[in-house]
């Protein structure tokens, strides 16, 4: 008998099955490309799903024009492997009407570009099934979400109309309109995926390492200043200071906390994330407002 | 995260994630009511393993004085019920999974409720899970709804449970109020089939913490394990598919170019190698493995629950669907079956409608007869359905568009459980776990026919008659039977070839090896043969067919002269020396009762029409010699 798997080969096992099976049962599908981390991952366990085939799918990348430079390098880099396709999608209504996060804040901002601009992109590219990253170990109203979990045709979701998942045994039918948004991943944590990260040598955005930046502090949260669109907005008596930090998450600049740190390889930043005690999303400055925001931002279609 | 672990972290960081590569993955389910104290079993075990964040606690700490229970106390349960609604009602609506880990294993555990209309939540979480952890109440004892759960639990294959005996403290920690509860379960577990030797009862307070990580001062009569000492050591078995045969459903056919076609999937059953003969069920073609493919660079083994892609040493039809199974072992295929329906859906099930089945990587139309009988959750009786509704539970036959291969759910999970869907809605509205394909009996009265043999046969310008290849396993038969088809076929002969264990796949796939049946097994294909001699067809059969009785039953079912008994005679020690099928060595280890020529006789015929002397003949000289048979009985003419 085969020796038993590690919990990282059964959760890749099982990653490159829904991959498979979601392919499989949709006619147009797309891998939602944020940036981050676990978009590197996810990646990487789909180029192992469809070995030696390229990926049969497109990447894209529901861009708000306000993520860090270091992103757009990343993601630049990504779309020029020769298996990739990438769409870029921006809102044209948020270009038109400049919308950005100093103001018109943070939740105007992130629903406009991002929730509306996903349904955009998957309004115009016909798209049936969409992957994403998300997990259900993130926050505590997505335990309970699917890894195949439908959307209706204004993209809503409805908690109390889940389907049931047994076995490994996925229903991704749809009537025209619907989608389906895939979370190949709902089974990883945190701790998984950087892991996953180091086992693997997948390349991660450099954010994620610590390292001197300007950064000033606000509302107690420190908001690193990328680019003269930030320079020109700070608060009187706000200075850039040059600290060490790193990012947990990433995403619109202004709107991800550093936390300050030293953390400059995989196995130091799982030490720290490990001696840590606050959890991973709390960086991010959308989930603030009350408990079940993710729920209902769900509802309203976020991803 | 415990005390030693959060050292090693800040010491020697490369030594921990080391020792984290090495974990093994154990998944459970966890079934009761808000009322056992289950979510705080499991908030209480996210707590002591260190697994939650002060954000996450500070949260708790608001949420316990707004809506909790516990009087202001922490109320763990708080930290594991998700969705906003259902944590305004006190309840856990739907199943939830939670992620946890210790020094020795990672845990994925869903989270059920116990209420009686979430049958459908609990079977969901079952389906994926190794284990089962059941609460009781110290003060209740075995309830109606622990008898549920083990049921349900029995029913969707788990074999290992653990009777979480809580709120002990509530009796006095007495070691009687235990026993008792605990006898009463053995008890009814046996009754349901869960094997006695896999279960543990466990005396809990999951509020106190009694037993639940540490074994607790407070219960010295137990000398078990905690809980959680327990869900650490114990072996994380696969069951029986990880020592059954190959099952490898095709989920998509990797072909990036003309040089590469692969088959990807995961492994659901057994193990395979490089080399290994595989079967493509349903087709029936064989080829073998040349490589297993990851792009991590090709693997020369993969084992249950590996996600691969094969690429086989032939070029034969595979599509999405197919399974590619053990060569000598492949799994059963048929469009009849008796299977354990769990219904799922609002609206209740239709017999007659055609739904939509899938089965592994494949999906089929099928329509479902009434139940044969309800399952009673509660009480397990059967009764009398004429549907079924949400929640409930039913034996039905099921009617597909087309053979689907399958194993019986008790054999194979993946291969034998099923969901169905409705095609209008497209939501999943059932599972399913198959027992097995049915034989459909019905009367069937004599038909008179008008066009008879003898215009059949006038049709096509030859005689009908039947050639019946009786030896030993390996002696040959099946190589001179299709030489002879093929000789046959390029004359213009309208032929038909009946093999032994093609046969034995379909039309007498419910036949073992006793001598009754073998018996049985030749009736039958005597009655076939028969059948097709009278649309005018030179049937050859060939059957070990070892009892002397059974030929002549054969040749006494088709007239004169029409039967040609051919005795394919190979010594024993020299069919035993080629062994095509591996079946000598396998009947000489004992683990093929009843074999012809070791332990089974085989009756030699006395005056066949021709004898073939395999140690003498090449199989071409053979099919001269049968051909020039044919046309002295005037079956063919000569030439």
């Amino acid at each position: 008998m085969t020796e038993t798997m590690t919990h990282l080969q059964r959760l890749e096992a099982e990653t490159i099955q829904i991959f498979r099976e979601a392919v499989a049962e949709s006619e147009a599908s797309v891998m939602l490309y944020s940036i981050g981390k676990d978009s590197s991952a996810m990646l990487h366990l789909a180029r192992k799903a469809f070995y030696p085939s390229p990926l049969p799918f497109p990447l894209l990348h529901v861009d708000t024009t306000w993520k860090f430079k270091d992103m757009y390098a990343m993601r630049d880099k990504v779309a020029a492997a020769p298996d990739v396709e990438l769409i870029v999608h921006r809102n044209p209504y948020c270009v038109e009407h400049g919308i950005n996060p100093f103001d018109h804040g943070s939740g105007v901002h992130t629903d406009l570009w991002k929730t509306e601009g996903l349904k955009q992109a998957i309004d115009e590219h016909r798209f049936d099934l969409a992957f994403g990253g998300a997990r259900r170990d993130e926050e505590r109203s997505r335990a309970k979400e699917r890894i195949f979990s439908i959307r209706s045709a204004q993209h809503r979701w409805d908690p109390k109309a889940q389907r049931p998942e047994l076995w490994r045994l996925y229903n991704a039918r749809v009537r025209p309109g619907e989608s389906v948004r895939v979370f190949p991943m709902s089974n990883w944590t945190e701790l998984d995926i950087w892991q996953y990260i180091l086992a693997e040598g997948i390349e991660i955005v450099p954010l994620y390492f610590a390292a001197p930046r300007p950064v000033v502090e606000r509302d107690g949260t420190l908001i690193m200043v990328d680019d003269e669109r930030m320079a020109s907005r700070l608060a009187p008596g706000e200075e850039p200071q040059l600290r060490s930090v790193r990012f947990r998450t990433l995403g619109c600049y202004p709107l991800s906390g550093a936390v300050e740190s030293t953390a400059t390889t995989l196995e130091e930043i799982i030490q720290e994330m490990l001696l840590s005690t606050t959890s991973e999303r709390q960086g991010r400055v959308i989930d603030f407002d009350s408990s079940g925001s993710m729920e209902r931002k769900k509802q309203e279609g976020y991803f | 995260m415990s005390a030693p672990e959060s050292d090693l972290i800040a010491t020697d960081i490369a030594g921990y994630l080391a020792r984290q590569q090495a974990k093994d993955l154990l998944r459970f389910i966890t079934c009761g009511s808000v009322d056992d104290g289950k979510s705080t079993l499991i908030g209480r075990l996210l707590y002591e393993s260190k697994l939650v964040y002060e954000d996450h606690l500070a949260a708790l700490e608001v949420d316990s004085k707004k809506v909790g229970t516990q009087g202001g106390d922490l109320d763990f349960a708080l930290l594991v019920d998700g969705l906003q609604a259902e944590r305004e009602q006190g309840i856990t609506i739907d199943v939830a999974y939670r992620f946890f880990s210790t020094e020795r294993r990672k845990f994925i555990v869903a989270d059920t409720p116990g209420h009686e209309q979430y049958t459908r939540n609990m079977v969901t979480g079952a389906s994926t899970a190794t284990l089962a952890v059941i609460l009781a109440d110290a003060r209740k004892g075995v309830l109606t709804q622990t008898r549920r759960h083990s049921y349900l639990v029995s029913l969707l294959g788990i074999r290992r449970v653990v009777l979480a005996i809580n709120k002990l403290d509530l009796v006095d920690y007495r070691q009687d109020a235990f026993a008792s509860i605990e006898a009463d379960y053995r008890d009814f577990a046996a009754r349901i089939g869960l094997p006695d030797d896999g279960i543990t009862c466990i005396p809990m307070s999951a509020l106190r913490g009694d037993n639940l990580v540490e074994r607790s001062a407070r219960t010295p009569w137990y000398q078990g394990p905690a809980l959680l000492e327990y869900l650490e050591t114990v072996p994380v078995d696969a069951g029986e598919a990880a020592s059954g045969p190959l099952r490898l459903p095709v989920q998509w056919v990797n072909r990036p170019s003309l040089d590469f076609r692969g088959f990807s999937g995961t492994v659901v059953g057994g193990t395979v190698h490089p080399g290994d003969r595989v079967r493509v069920v349903p087709g029936g073609q064989t080829s073998t493995v040349a490589r297993i493919v990851t792009l991590g660079g090709d693997l020369d083994e993969a084992g249950l629950d590996a996600s691969v892609t094969l690429t086989l040493t032939d070029e034969i039809d595979v599509s999405r669907g197919d399974v590619l199974a053990a060569a000598d072992a492949p799994p059963e295929v048929a469009d009849q079956l008796q299977a354990h329906v769990v219904w799922m859906s609002e609206d209740e099930m239709l017999p007659g409608r055609p739904y939509l089945l899938k089965c592994g990587a494949r999906t089929v139309s099928a329509t479902l007869a009434a139940p044969r009988y309800a399952v009673n959750v509660n009480t397990l009786e059967h009764t009398a359905a004429r549907t079924l509704s949400l929640n409930e539970i039913g034996v039905c036959n099921l009617s597909l568009s087309a053979p689907i291969p399958f194993d019986p759910y008790t054999a194979n999970r993946d291969t034998g459980g099923f969901i169905l869907v409705d095609r209008m809605t497209n939501n999943t509205v059932a599972a399913g776990m198959i027992d097995f394909a049915l034989r459909r009996s019905s009367n069937i009265h004599w038909q008179a026919i008008e066009v008879g043999r003898e215009a059949h046969a006038a049709l096509k310008g030859h005689g009908a008659g039947v050639v019946w290849f009786t030896g030993l396993s390996g002696s040959g038969k099946s190589t001179i039977a299709n030489l002879l088809e093929k000789r046959l076929h390029g004359m213009g002969v309208h032929t038909m070839l009946l093999d032994g264990d093609n046969v034995r796949h379909g039309l007498n796939r419910d036949l073992g090896f006793t001598d009754a049946d073998r018996v049985e097994n030749i009736r039958r294909v005597a009655e076939v043969a028969k059948l097709m001699t009278d649309a005018g067809l030179v049937v050859l059969v060939s059957f070990i067919s070892p009892f002397r009785a059974e030929r002549e039953l054969a040749r006494s079912r088709v007239a004169a002269g029409e039967f040609v008994e051919v005795h394919v005679d190979t010594p024993v020690e020299v069919a035993e020396r080629r062994d095509p099928k591996g079946l000598y060595k396998k009947a000489r280890a004992g683990q093929l009762p009843h074999f012809t020529g070791i332990d089974s006789p085989y009756e030699a015929p006395e005056q066949p029409e021709v004898r073939i002397d395999t140690t003498a003949l090449s199989p071409e000289e053979a099919v001269e010699q049968l051909l020039a048979a044919l046309a002295a009985q005037g079956i063919v003419t000569g030439g």
